[in-house]
């Protein structure tokens, strides 16, 4: 234990001191207090002269403004935050030849692995959190609505699904600085392995799924259950990503009033007004209850990924010079 | 040399894919003792300090290092034995006081003992330089040192010196052999090392061994060696002459 937190303490120095790791916060802390000022003053002229909606709060993060909203963003661009930190990890002590000492001194493999995934962790929270609080800062200054405690509750849970979210891209580009000698080859190799899931696994997605259950317009007319079936099978298909599973489940959270996991909609001011006119927000046990599955895989993926690189790692030789 | 046996290996074997890096290796090393290990690059010198350290896991054959078998007990073996690696690496972007802590905080060494410590092993590794220059300015003399410096800091009973002399000047080996010399003496800490500077491992070495292809081809003082050769004559041999007549022979 005592080696894994020596090797957190320093790692997390190194983060904080590397100028890549300044460059990204502060890219970040442009684009949330951007989308915070953006969507904050849109809302505030939305809501001028109308019965206030429930969850006017949790709207700062879920509504899209004029460019996309912060779930939106971290969807995209959290997995980069994640690679950033982790594609060099191993690779880079292996290269300045401090991996073999590393592993000479009296701790466990493990702890050269954990110590570093855990600085990586905690560095995603402290990020996360600050962006967090720096929009809701903002927005109160914006709009002036107070959160109230679901609202804050709901934003805890997001929190905590985005940090292993980008966890798990921690967990992958670890991995890849385990396998690859290079650090130039596991930065590309993670950021491939991002795009592919993030991008065109939802593209593929229903291309697989036209291909297994095809959905011609004579016969779907008679049958319907065929556009079910065809839709069904993308749906599952597109779990495999990791980054529907997230933006599914952060706008199930984040949208109380939203019942079902369907993909994102862009929604304008008209159609947010009719459905807090029409429909009653689910309580939080319920959003939870809803995106259960997607947390559990997204836990589950990003576990499995762990131990991947874990092996990985126990079982490489030292001597790689 | 008559204490316990600090190192011993039994039939220790490495093998990597159809090469045979380690065949049956059998040796002792005595308490206090300093082993010179000698042998041409690929030998598989490298690899046998890996296996006793537990960095390496053998394919067939045992090891003790200090009593514990490397394999099963790695933690305990890496308490005990300081290893100084080949063109040892160090965090660029650190002090010499830096990178030690670090080291001395993975050994569990309290903080304020540690830099107690550090302060009086740079003294005598001779690095009482600049505290604010990092590591990444450092000349390899100066690297190596350090690493001695590393070495030290658990208080090992045994140090392990991957080619200890390999790039530094006539100077600096020479500084480095008196202070490989001066562990031993001083500190009585078994020191098994390699090199290639075979009239300077005749200086400070007891024993030697010569490794060939995997395989122990001599150990011993090499006045013995020397004997085995080229028989009882009132000529001495240098060591040189000896490791030349066994490498032509192996």
């Amino acid at each position: 234990m005592k080696g894994i937190l020596t090797i957190c303490r320093k790692e997390l120095a190194d983060h904080f001191s590397s100028t890549r790791f300044i460059l990204l916060f502060y890219l970040i802390l442009m684009v949330s207090l951007v989308t915070a000022f953006i969507v904050g003053s849109g809302l505030r002229d939305e809501l001028k002269d109308v019965a206030k909606p429930t969850f006017v709060f949790l709207m700062l993060f879920t509504s899209p403004g004029k460019l996309f909203s912060l779930i939106q963003f971290i969807a995209i661009f959290g997995p980069l935050l994640g690679i950033v930190l982790g594609f060099d990890s191993v690779n880079r002590e292996r290269s300045a030849r401090t991996l073999s000492k590393l592993i000479s001194q009296p701790i466990y493999r493990d702890a050269v692995i954990n110590g570093k995934f855990l600085a990586g962790l905690i560095t995603i929270v402290i990020m996360l959190v600050s962006i967090v609080l720096m929009i809701s800062g903002l927005g109160l200054l914006l709009i002036g609505v107070v959160p109230g405690p679901e609202e804050i509750l709901r934003l805890l849970v997001y929190l905590v699904i985005s940090i292993f979210y980008i966890g798990f891209w921690l967990g992958i580009s670890i991995l890849f600085s385990v396998g690859f000698r290079s650090v130039a080859t596991s930065a590309l190799a993670a950021i491939a392995c991002w795009i592919f899931f993030s991008f065109f696994v939802a593209m593929g997605a229903s291309v697989i799924a036209d291909a297994i259950s095809p959905v011609d317009q004579t016969r779907a007319a008679a049958n319907p259950e065929l556009l079910i079936q065809n839709e069904q099978t993308r749906k599952i298909l597109s779990l495999f990503s990791p980054m529907s599973l997230y933006s599914e489940s952060t706008t199930i959270i984040l949208d109380p009033l939203r019942k079902t996991t369907q993909s994102i909609l862009l929604m304008g001011p008209m159609e947010r007004l009719s459905i807090s006119r029409f429909q009653n927000p689910l309580p939080l046990t319920e959003s939870i209850y809803i995106v259960f599955p997607h947390l559990i895989s997204l836990i589950a993926i990003t576990m499995v990924f762990f131990a991947i690189t874990y092996a990985v790692f126990m079982r490489q030789e030292v001597r790689s010079t | 040399m008559n204490g316990r046996n600090v190192i011993e290996t039994q039939d220790l074997t490495k093998v990597y894919g159809e090469q045979v890096a380690v065949d049956h290796l059998n040796l002792k090393i005595n308490e206090g003792e300093v082993f010179g290990f000698l042998g041409p690059n690929g030998a598989g010198k490298t690899t046998t300090l890996l296996m006793l350290l537990g960095l390496s896991e053998p394919t067939s054959g045992k090891a003790w290092v200090c009593g514990f078998d490397p394999t099963r007990e790695p933690l305990k073996v890496k308490r005990l034995v300081g290893y100084l690696a080949e063109n040892v690496g160090f965090y660029d972007d650190m002090n010499a006081v830096q990178n030690l802590l670090f080291i001395s905080r993975l050994n569990g060494i309290p903080d304020d003992l540690a830099s107690n410590k550090i302060k009086e092993l740079l003294k005598i590794v001779d690095l009482e330089v600049d505290p604010k220059k990092k590591v990444g300015e450092y000349s390899r003399g100066m690297r190596q040192r350090l690493g001695i410096a590393e070495v030290l800091l658990k208080d090992p009973q045994v140090v392990f010196l991957d080619e200890p002399t390999l790039g530094l000047d006539p100077d600096g080996s020479l500084q480095m052999l008196e202070l490989i010399r001066s562990l031993s003496q001083d500190k009585k800490i078994t020191v098994f090392f390699s090199s290639h500077l075979l009239d300077q491992v005749q200086k400070i070495s007891h024993r030697v061994g010569i490794m060939i292809k995997g395989h122990l081809v001599a150990v011993g003082r090499i006045e013995d060696l020397a004997k085995e050769k080229f028989g009882v004559g009132p000529e001495s041999y240098t060591l040189e002459e000896v490791y030349m007549k066994y490498f032509k022979e192996g």
